[in-house]
């Protein structure tokens, strides 16, 4: 007997071919931990074949599961263990060629992006993370499938400024390296606080140190079928109805996550990691962030009203998805790159949303500062300012929160920027002229704050 | 092992949809569990439990096959495992 009714198949059939219904990423967690070697050769060697290894069924397997479900997956990745972690073995000042074993493995595996070259250097910087932090410009230069991520502060040990300030030289030289595609490396690069060992979204996707050897994460998506929920309903329904339409959506969609991660897992023969619940946008028209906000009741996203309607989608979804899932993990919360979401770059556009409003954002969603083109001129310090102003949010609230800035080399505020496919393209915003220079080269820790101690 | 899966066909009405779904399915032993199916204002909507056997007829060939015919009809035919809707719509 049909235990479906005819509505829940049309609705399903409805948010997939309408509404953007997907599983934005299954990301195959790999440990490289056994692949350390005297010298960056041998490490990037061994590298090379385990990753291939691990990743040979990926793409297919997900690809059948897309298929036989009728639940398109968007992207298939990889992420391996912080390359630093690993590196400190090799006394090698130069990584780059790890991140080039990186590149041809994920070509090999069939995937658009490989995560991992990373370190996490919050309170202090050992001698892979100085290499790697050091190989960082070069290695997103001579690759295009590697992404890099730093950790440079959490609520556990505060914020390490000196890493804030290296990071911020380190973009600006990315920046210039990959100038001619519009600084595209530094779209590849992400600074986090409080950065999450399970992460399955790039740029900033690794696999952590407490994870099993291999293991699958799922990243969900989805704001195209939200903002189609809250479109439909009446302009006089009030708040707790639209928190309560978004719940039964989120469930829905995070259990298509649920399902997909199970599969993939089975038939993979790896562990099921966990379920991301983050609302990722697209540059593709009606699958974006800003126009759900904008569906709420702010007429352009960034206008006042706009933290309280993304606060409340934020805390929707995670209930929702609590309910769908019982391996929440990952970053789980929405996304709000300005590039990858058409109804941000429009809001931009239109002067209605800037730097300032995006960080008030970033205290109530997950990766607030993402994928903003600044110009190419601003100096070292005031990117240093910005990434530690995301930092104190993500470190005083005990969350994460990052920095993906995009120093377009060449460019001025209301010039424009393309990367093209997920990356989008946006306009160069502009950035506060009103220096943080003397605060910043201060350098040091800022300390963690007292709700740390927890214990 | 039987594998149950729903079959959902969209498209503008026409004389023969459900023969030639029916004839596809028969030819990969798939069985039909359960049919609805309704035409409002000219468009034809049905929907099918059918359970598959994949040792014999492996899911994919069966996909493929029904693509054929939706080729054929100019109608949108969709063959998912029954458990996603499982899963999206039940606590």
């Amino acid at each position: 007997m049909l235990n479906i009714s005819p509505e829940e198949i049309a609705e399903t059939l409805l948010m997939v071919h309408q509404q953007h219904l997907d599983i934005r990423t299954v990301t195959l967690g790999i440990s490289i931990g056994d692949c350390g070697a005297d010298s960056s050769g041998e490490m990037a060697r061994r590298l090379y074949d385990k990753v291939t290894r691990a990743a040979e069924r990926l793409v297919p397997v997900c690809e059948a599961i897309e298929r036989e479900y009728g639940i398109p997956i968007r992207n298939k990745r990889i992420a391996v263990s912080p390359v630093a972690v690993v590196a400190g073995r090799c006394a090698c000042d130069d990584l780059t060629p790890v991140a080039e074993a990186m590149d041809r493995a994920a070509e090999a595996a069939g995937v658009d992006f490989i995560g991992g070259f990373s370190a996490l250097v919050h309170k202090g910087v050992g001698a892979g993370d100085d290499a790697l932090i050091r190989s960082i410009p070069a290695a997103l230069a001579s690759t295009s499938r590697v992404c890099s991520s730093v950790n440079v502060a959490s609520t556990r040990a505060g914020i390490n400024m000196d890493a804030v300030v290296r990071m911020a030289h380190t973009i600006k030289e990315t920046a210039e390296l990959t100038a001619e595609a519009d600084s595209i490396g530094c779209a590849k690069l992400v600074v986090f606080a409080n950065m999450v060992e399970d992460n399955p979204f790039m740029a900033g996707a690794m696999h952590g140190a407490g994870e099993a050897d291999i293991v699958v994460n799922v990243g969900i998506s989805g704001p195209g079928v939200v903002r189609a929920v809250i479109a439909a309903m009446p302009l006089e329904a009030d708040l707790t109805a639209v928190a309560e339409a978004i719940k039964a959506t989120s469930f829905k969609i995070t259990r298509a996550g649920e399902l997909v991660a199970r599969e993939a897992a089975r038939r993979l023969g790896v562990a099921m990691g966990i379920v991301d619940l983050s609302l990722a946008p697209t540059p593709a028209e009606g699958d974006s962030v800003a126009e759900i906000l904008e569906a709420m009741g702010v007429e352009r996203c960034g206008a006042p009203g706009t933290t309280t309607a993304l606060a409340l989608l934020n805390d929707a979804v995670k209930k929702g998805g609590a309910m769908g899932t019982s391996s929440i993990g990952g970053l789980s919360g929405a996304f709000i790159p300005v590039s990858e979401d058409a109804g941000m770059v429009r809001a931009v556009e239109c002067g209605a949303l800037n730097l300032e409003k995006l960080e008030a954002m970033t205290a109530v969603c997950s990766v607030g500062l993402d994928m903003i083109a600044i110009p190419g001129d601003t100096p070292a310090e005031t990117i240093a300012g910005i990434i530690s102003d995301a930092c104190a949010i993500g470190v005083i609230n005990n969350k994460t929160t990052a920095a993906r800035l995009i120093p377009a080399f060449g460019k001025h505020a209301g010039d424009h920027v393309s990367w093209g496919g997920l990356l989008g393209a946006a306009p160069v915003m502009s950035v506060s002229e009103w220096s943080s220079a003397t605060l910043v080269r201060r350098g040091g820790r800022v300390p963690a704050p007292l709700g740390s101690l927890r214990n | 092992m039987q594998t149950r899966a729903i079959l959902s066909v969209l498209g503008a009405d026409r004389v023969g949809i459900v023969a030639a779904i029916a004839t596809a399915l028969a030819e990969n032993s798939v069985n039909i569990e359960d049919i609805q199916q309704s035409i409002l204002s000219g468009v034809f909507s049905m929907t099918m439990l059918v359970s598959i056997d994949e040792e014999a007829h492996p899911f994919e060939q069966v996909q493929a096959r029904l693509a054929e015919v939706a080729e054929q009809l100019g109608m949108q035919v969709t063959l998912q495992r029954e458990d996603v809707f499982r899963f999206m719509h039940r606590v």
